[in-house]
């Protein structure tokens, strides 16, 4: 589906960005998370794919702190984060998209972009108010740097100054996409990206993904339906079904992982042609 | 002639007036508020038969407070029930602070904000776990327990009788006559709808927005949900509070009548009819309300004077008009009147060839 978008540029090292060790999380009788653990390399983009209700946006919920899982650890750059509620895990460089666009609906596209930098900026009440000196100051430094390097890359110019909520899903979620960027995010979390998506969109969707990663070096998590484009474009996958792990490497081991096929579809013999994309 | 805005700069392109012809527009506006206004009152109050300058400096207060409460209820999305009794803590703060505790006016009327922003921001601590209906029950608690307070604590500030407040004085300058008090309100007014409008432009300002829209959303993003709802109940009440001591060295003797659960709902109407989550909705509203109130107290004497049979009904006039047209605007124009300003404008901007 993806032509020709094999990965290039730098190659993730070994070193660990953030790792989860052992996640259980269950809503009363439901086990959503049944003991995950998992590590993320520095600079690599990393998929989880799964069959629906596999956990995938439960783990994630996990990481940025949504869901406080019942047991199980948390650890980012080294540090344990387990504890730290999710404007914390905001701050300290985990940026994340939703599945369900999560935007400022009655904003416009550069105000929701804007409130991405929200915790790296230091105006306060008098110094907002007041609109001079440092203030404004950072104000018309903010202005710049999201011009210039997030709306251009993301190629969203036109858009800028439109309400969010009269643009069509598509764009919208490039600018879900942009606002995590303005968090100068170490590690991205983004899930389901493509959903709902033609063809065309996609493969943007996976170029601004790919340049992403390689331009800002972001860590990448990437929870993705569209087979093609997770093996096109990511380093590793993982793979979750009923809460647990039950793969994980290089994308073309888990194509012919005979587990993984199996959870995909149940029976082994037509999934080669679901899976090869 | 240019056929467009054309921005070479982000600092263009950032600005509130985008055009040399508003900014310009809008300085003779404030000039005609110091210069020309004043000097006209007489000849207007013949005409609307009430006293303008009287109305223009209520609505100047009022101007304040409503900004106040736009910030927590229209940008933050909080009702609040108690901006009545914050605006007494001002004003009470205030008035002690010159006459027990001998402060100048300079002094007093920043003490007296900062007390109703604290004050304001213990009220908003149930904001951590309360939302909409919840948190507006909560805040007619506020309302309550600030009245009953300043009822009975008679040795500070009179209880029911009420206490009287020095005039306003600056350096050796003393406010103490309308059209005086007038110029000290229109530059508070107009400093404030200033500090308003900017602070929505800026991090925090943007942060309430968030908060108000998708609460989720916003502390994924790193808003710290608690501080900017205690920050938003912080600055609001602090305009309450100055408003409260503009009021009260304006009516020269404050009870704790004037400032009832009444005065809060008047509240939300001006910032309903106004528009919720707009600068210039404040100001309409209150331009409006209290325009209206004036109005409808004189179309009642006279109505009562013509029909002194029917007087019984007459006076309740005025409830009845402020109830209905609450209710029209909630129909027709929930986003108030910068709604239909905002449409009024982008109509001409393009009259006559609408296309």
């Amino acid at each position: 589906m993806v032509e020709s978008m094999a990965k290039t540029g730098i190659q993730p090292g070994a070193e660990i960005h953030l790792s989860v060790e052992d996640i259980h999380l269950s809503f009363g009788g439901l086990k959503a998370l049944n003991g995950v653990s998992t590590e993320i390399r520095k600079g690599e983009i990393f998929a989880i794919i799964g069959p629906n209700g596999a956990g995938k946006t439960s783990l994630l919920n996990c990481i940025n702190r949504f869901y406080k899982p019942q047991k199980g650890k948390i650890f980012f750059e080294g540090n344990e984060i387990t504890h730290l509620s999710p404007h914390r895990i905001a701050s300290i460089g985990i940026a994340r998209t939703f599945q369900a666009i999560e935007l400022f609906k009655g904003m416009t596209v550069l105000d929701n972009i804007k409130l991405g930098r929200h915790v790296h900026l230091k105006t306060g009440i008098v110094a907002g108010g007041l609109y001079f000196g440092k203030g404004h100051r950072e104000e018309m430094a903010l202005r710049k740097e999201i011009e210039e390097k997030i709306i251009d890359l993301l190629e969203i110019e036109a858009i800028r100054k439109k309400v969010v909520a009269t643009l069509p899903y598509g764009l919208q979620k490039r600018v879900e996409l942009a606002r995590a960027l303005a968090m100068k995010p170490k590690i991205l979390l983004l899930d389901e990206p493509m959903t709902g998506m033609n063809l065309e969109e996609t493969e943007d969707m996976a170029r601004f993904i790919l340049d992403v990663n390689e331009e800002w070096e972001t860590t990448i998590v990437l929870i993705e339906h569209d087979m093609g484009v997770v093996m096109d474009i990511s380093d590793r996958v993982c793979v979750l079904d009923f809460g647990s792990k039950i793969a994980q490497g290089l994308p073309l081991e888990i194509r012919q992982n005979p587990q993984v096929i199996k959870a995909y579809l149940g029976e082994e013999d037509m999934t080669y042609s679901r899976l090869g994309a | 002639m240019p056929s467009g805005l054309f921005h070479e700069n982000y600092s263009n392109d950032e600005r509130i007036f985008q055009t040399l012809w508003v900014k310009g527009w809008l300085w003779v506006f404030i000039l005609f508020l110091f210069f020309g206004f004043p000097f006209i009152v007489s000849d207007l109050n013949k005409i609307l038969r009430f006293n303008v300058l009287h109305t223009a400096i209520l609505t100047g207060i009022f101007v304040i407070g409503a900004h106040g409460i736009n910030i927590l209820t229209g940008y933050t999305g909080q009702i609040s029930l108690g901006h009545g009794a914050f605006m007494a803590v001002g004003a009470y703060t205030s008035a002690i602070l010159m006459t027990k505790a001998g402060f100048p006016f300079i002094l007093s009327l920043p003490c007296a904000g900062l007390l109703t922003a604290a004050v304001g921001m213990v009220f908003g601590v149930p904001s951590l776990r309360l939302r909409g209906l919840y948190l507006c029950i909560a805040t007619l608690a506020a309302q309550f327990i600030i009245e009953f307070t300043i009822r009975r604590w008679t040795g500070l500030t009179g209880g029911t009788q009420g206490m009287f407040v020095p005039y306003a004085a600056i350096g050796g300058f003393i406010f103490d006559n309308d059209k005086k008090f007038y110029y000290l309100v229109m530059v508070l007014a107009i400093a404030t709808t200033a500090f308003t409008k900017n602070l929505f432009r800026t991090k925090p300002g943007r942060a309430f927005i968030a908060v108000r829209d998708r609460y989720f959303a916003a502390e994924l993003i790193g808003v710290n949900l608690f501080k900017y709802r205690i920050l938003s109940f912080g600055i609001s009440s602090f305009l309450a509070g100055i408003a409260g001591a503009l009021w009260a060295h304006y009516i020269s003797l404050i009870i704790y009548e004037q400032f009832t659960i009444h005065l809060s709902i008047k509240y939300l109407a001006i910032v309903i009819i106004g528009g919720l989550g707009s600068v210039l909705g404040g100001i309409f509203g209150s331009i409006f309300y209290v325009g209206l109130e004036q109005l409808l107290e004189v179309m009642s004497k006279e109505l009562s004077a013509s029909f002194p049979l029917l007087i019984t009904y007459f006076v309740s006039i005025k409830e009845i008009m402020f109830g209905l047209i609450i209710i029209l605007f909630l129909i027709f124009e929930p986003d108030g009147l910068a709604a239909r300003w905002r449409t009024v404008k982008a109509y001409w901007k393009l009259w006559p060839f609408s296309y």
